[in-house]
């Protein structure tokens, strides 16, 4: 409480840096510091009752101590809790539910630790250290007309000396390089990915785009226990989410997920009169349709079909495909429809694809046309 | 001298012959920063962002950033036998074989969500105060960088656990980058080596999150910071309070124990909302399979703008020459985010050029001193928060038994049709306060008691203003611009104005900025009234001796109550204790 100048002190003019932290008019009467010996505001203040009751004071004391002493208890109770407590147990915390016992414990007591120390130390500024609002003055960013003079001498000087101005080839030259040198940074992104052929024929991007792994006759299995299907095995108004029987074949090949995430097929069912229109003359098999499960919008898998109206929703944008017409687009932001899997059964009765996808599947790109 | 205290100034002084600290000390240890609640949003998103940087580095030394297939076979038995991505194995791991690893990695992503929202949120209290005016440009512009660096962190963060959740926006990604016209398809090749989803985007995904988007951040916090350093902190108006000077608390101690014990609160409350609320169980949505998804797939809030920008587009795609263009998906999800950025860190000099304003501005505007400011803030802020409904439709759908069809076309058409209508309304609540304000200025408080005088005259008592307030209102005489005048087109000597169309435009905008705005009195009227008002108060002061007794309102209604004779300010105080508190 005694960062206080005396009213001496106070009024010795300020030999500092030239801050002037003396506001000009004040300089006439006398002045009275708060905090870090600047002028104390001239504003209406009411003393707290620490200032003036030292009993008051006291008890400020007893409660930052207090706070910071809880930090500590809480520092060993985490120890505890780290130690003594089962991962695996729950407990019921009202509001909260049932939660993790071990993940709660040292939450409480780390978050409890750590807030004690803040709360201490804020209480610690507003009850014990001044609440005096002092005044600094600012003072303008911009430099001096003498300072702006010499930045520029110095300038042009440096412009002389090095002959910038003088020696055009260099200049030239120089900026040229300047523009150069980045290219070899940027040229070596190229092999963030390595295609077979350079980027062209089958291996380049379009063609990847654009193949799945359905070719004829491919059998068509369940997603998840990966059994081929009869036709049968389809009810009228159910779903069935499929891929191409060599699916995990491939995947265990690539080590990737590629394939599947364009491969991936619904097979819908409903009855022959209710399908209105098709991309392909006879691509259902006795009204099963196969479907693209790869939206065409930005490429959610879509599995929330609504049998009644035939329609499909994609839970990430809402773009909606009519099933029974086409999979054409009927709501929503995509603009191209579902593409449509040819299918038939082969001579076992399975299901299969027909003809690959006449179309790519997933996200439009560029390329698409 | 404590034999502490002795090491201490040794210490010091060992340092300051190496790099002159003592000086900068000296001169800094009592720097004054103002007070107010709400400059603490900046010091939250500070905190939180340190919050995430501890927490991350913990995190990193268990984290595996890799797509090969394992089968998991740790604690969390509905998984058990699984195939799944190291990546997504070692956040179960995380999650349940590290104690204590739930926590943190909880922490670290309420801190991100919280790192996120205090910037919005700060960026608010600078937009609506005017505080991005000159010499602030420059930080506003870091503090954008800084919004949208910040989307980068949490996005690429979100994506890291390689969860079912984390995959569907990978792959929404993907579907944004193949959209971008002539580029898109190669970079989506480059950037996932290859097909979606590919063997190596995750690990260079961590990459960007933990070394690339932080050290950004922290450079541009830094310089941020030396900013408000340097140009020394913005102050709303209040006694005392000038564009000249800053009123407030040295850093040292007050500063020190505020701001300091500050962080410590934002550390502890992130830590118990940790310990309390789950965030992100990526074990309830299992690991990443491109022919899944989960219905009601939600992004973290802050994507969730640009989201429901991507489900309310209508869908328009063409074929030009047998290239297509997907501006269903570009426009929403590329062009707007890049408008809505660069049009934000342009908006200091945009209406600096409007205005015509070329003065220091160290004292905040009230919002309502700024109409037109506040109304575009207000628009702005309607916009995001359409599309952010549209991010949740499928939710705002189920949940209120809604048509999702319906929900979209009503964000179609309101998301063009709100913003004006709130910008209107706005700006008309803001002159209808200044107008407010005037009267408060001019007749004070309508105290609702009427007074009859001995001649048998009825008065309405009206009270002055307290200092604070009057401060605070007269500050609407600074804030007061007229608009621009209309150019000439020739001058005096008959000299054609080459700048007339665009003169002519500013004077047009500046007209539009400004012309409603209502003149505050001038200081003379504010005096005249004031007198007046406290003249009527004075008339009535007998009736009140008696309940007055003890305790006064001084001098002015809604003043700080003072025993009587307990002087009422800083100086009053300190002169009647000899200087010392």
């Amino acid at each position: 409480m005694s960062d206080v100048t005396t009213r001496d002190s106070a009024n010795t003019p300020d030999h500092g840096h030239g801050h002037g932290d003396v506001p000009a008019d004040d300089l006439a009467r006398p002045l009275y510091r708060g905090p870090g010996g600047l002028p104390a505001a001239d504003m209406p203040h009411r003393p707290r009752r620490s200032d003036t009751d030292p009993k008051a004071a006291r008890r400020a004391e007893r409660q930052v101590a207090g706070l910071f002493l809880l930090s500590m208890l809480m520092v060993v109770l985490f120890i505890v809790a780290y130690v003594a407590i089962d991962p695996f147990t729950d407990i019921y915390v009202p509001l909260f539910g049932e939660i993790g016992f071990q993940n709660f414990a040292l939450g409480l007591t780390f978050g409890l630790g750590v807030f004690c120390i803040g709360a201490g130390a804020i209480q610690w500024a507003k009850k014990l250290m001044p609440d005096v609002e002092v005044v600094q003055e600012r003072h303008s960013l911009a430099s001096t007309p003498r300072e702006d003079v010499e930045a520029a001498e110095q300038y042009e000087r440096g412009k002389e000396e090095s002959g910038f101005a003088q020696y055009k080839l260099i200049r030239r030259t120089l900026i040229a390089a300047l523009a150069l040198f980045p290219i070899p940074l940027v040229v070596m992104l190229r092999d963030l990915w390595s295609p077979k052929n350079g980027g062209f024929g089958p291996e380049s991007p379009v063609e990847l785009l654009s193949t799945t792994a359905w070719v004829e006759g491919m059998p068509i299995v369940t997603d998840g226990t990966y059994v081929k299907i009869r036709p049968e095995d389809v009810p009228v108004g159910g779903l069935v989410s499929a891929l191409p029987e060599n699916i995990m074949e491939i995947q265990e090949e690539e080590h990737s997920l590629n394939a599947r995430a364009k491969a991936a097929i619904i097979l819908v069912r409903m009855e022959p009169d209710e399908i209105r229109a098709q991309q392909g003359d006879g691509w259902d098999y006795q009204g099963i349709l196969a479907y693209s499960k790869i939206c065409t919008h930005v490429g959610c898998p879509i599995a929330l079909y609504e049998h009644r109206t035939h329609h499909l929703l994609c839970p990430c944008h809402q773009s909606t495909f009519d099933l029974a017409d086409a999979g054409n687009v009927i709501f929503g932001p995509a603009a191209r429809r579902m593409p449509q899997l040819p299918i038939g059964v082969n001579e076992e009765g399975f299901l299969v694809a027909t003809a690959p996808f006449a179309e790519p599947v997933g996200p439009s790109f560029w390329e698409r046309g | 001298m404590s034999t502490t205290e002795k090491v201490g100034e040794q210490v010091a002084t060992y340092v300051d012959d190496r790099v002159g600290s003592n000086r900068f000390l000296g001169r800094n240890l009592k720097k004054v920063f103002p007070d107010h609640w709400s400059f603490m949003l900046g010091e939250i998103a500070l905190y939180s962002f340190i919050i995430v940087l501890l927490t991350g580095v913990f995190l990193t030394f268990f984290y595996k950033p890799s797509m090969v297939e394992v089968v998991y076979n740790g604690s969390y038995v509905p998984l058990k036998g699984i195939y799944m991505t190291e990546a997504y194995a070692s956040t179960l791991d995380i999650s349940f074989d590290v104690r204590g690893g739930l926590l943190i990695r909880q922490m670290h992503h309420w801190a991100a969500l919280l790192f996120i929202a205090a910037m919005a949120v700060h960026m608010f209290r600078v937009f609506f105060t005017g505080a991005f005016r000159k010499p602030r440009e420059f930080n506003w512009i870091i503090g954008i960088a800084l919004i949208t660096l910040g989307l980068g962190a949490g996005f690429s963060g979100y994506s890291l656990p390689d969860d079912l959740l984390s995959g569907t926006g990978l792959q929404i990604a993907r579907g944004i980058v193949q959209a971008i016209p002539i580029v898109g398809t190669w970079g989506a090749f480059l950037l996932f080596d290859g097909e979606f989803p590919g063997t190596e985007f995750i690990s260079r995904l961590y990459a960007v999150h933990i070394l690339l988007i932080p050290g950004l951040i922290l450079a541009l916090i830094t310089v941020h910071l030396m900013m408000v350093w340097t140009q020394k902190h913005t102050q709303f108006p209040g006694p005392g309070r000038t564009n000249d000077n800053v009123v407030g608390y040295p850093l040292m101690p007050i500063y020190m124990a505020k701001a300091g014990g500050f962080f410590f609160v934002v550390f502890g409350v992130t830590a118990l909302i940790s310990g309390l609320v789950t965030i992100n169980p990526i074990w309830i949505f299992g690991p990443y399979t491109p022919d899944q998804v989960g219905a009601g797939s939600q992004p973290d809030w802050y994507i969730g703008w640009l989201d429901g920008a991507l489900r309310i587009f209508p869908n328009i795609e063409s074929v030009i020459f047998g290239y297509t263009i997907s501006w269903n998906i570009f426009i929403p999800a590329v062009i707007l985010p890049g408008i809505v950025f660069t049009v934000a860190a342009l908006y200091p000099f945009l209406e600096a050029w409007v205005t015509g304003d070329k003065r220091d501005q160290n004292l905040l505007d009230r919002p309502r001193n700024a109409p037109t400011r506040t109304g575009i803030g207000v628009m702005a802020i309607t916009f995001y928060f359409l599309l952010f409904i549209g991010g949740g439709n499928d939710v705002i759908a189920i949940t209120f038994d809604l048509s999702i069809n319906a929900i979209i076309w009503f964000l179609r058409i309101s998301v063009i049709v709100l913003p004006p209508i709130a910008f209107l309304i706005t700006r008309r609540i803001c002159i209808g306060l200044q107008r407010k304000d005037r009267e408060k200025l001019l007749h004070g408080y309508e105290s609702g008691r009427i007074l009859r005088l001995p001649h048998g005259e009825f008065i309405e008592v009206h009270e002055p203003l307290n200092l604070k307030e009057r401060t605070v209102l007269e500050s609407a005489i600074e804030a007061y611009r007229a608009p621009l005048p209309a150019p000439e087109r020739v001058d005096a000597n008959g000299v054609k104005n080459k700048r007339y169309r665009i003169d002519m435009l500013r004077h047009k905008l500046s007209h539009w900025f400004y012309a409603d705005d209502i003149v505050p009195p001038t200081r003379a009227e504010i005096e005249a009234g004031q007198a007046h008002v406290a003249h009527d108060a004075a008339l009535e002061a007998p009736l009140h001796e008696a309940d007055e007794k003890d305790t006064v309102m001084v001098p002015f209604h809604g003043g700080i109550l003072h025993t009587e004779g307990e002087p009422a300010t800083n100086r009053e105080q300190l002169e009647e204790r000899g200087g010392n508190l």
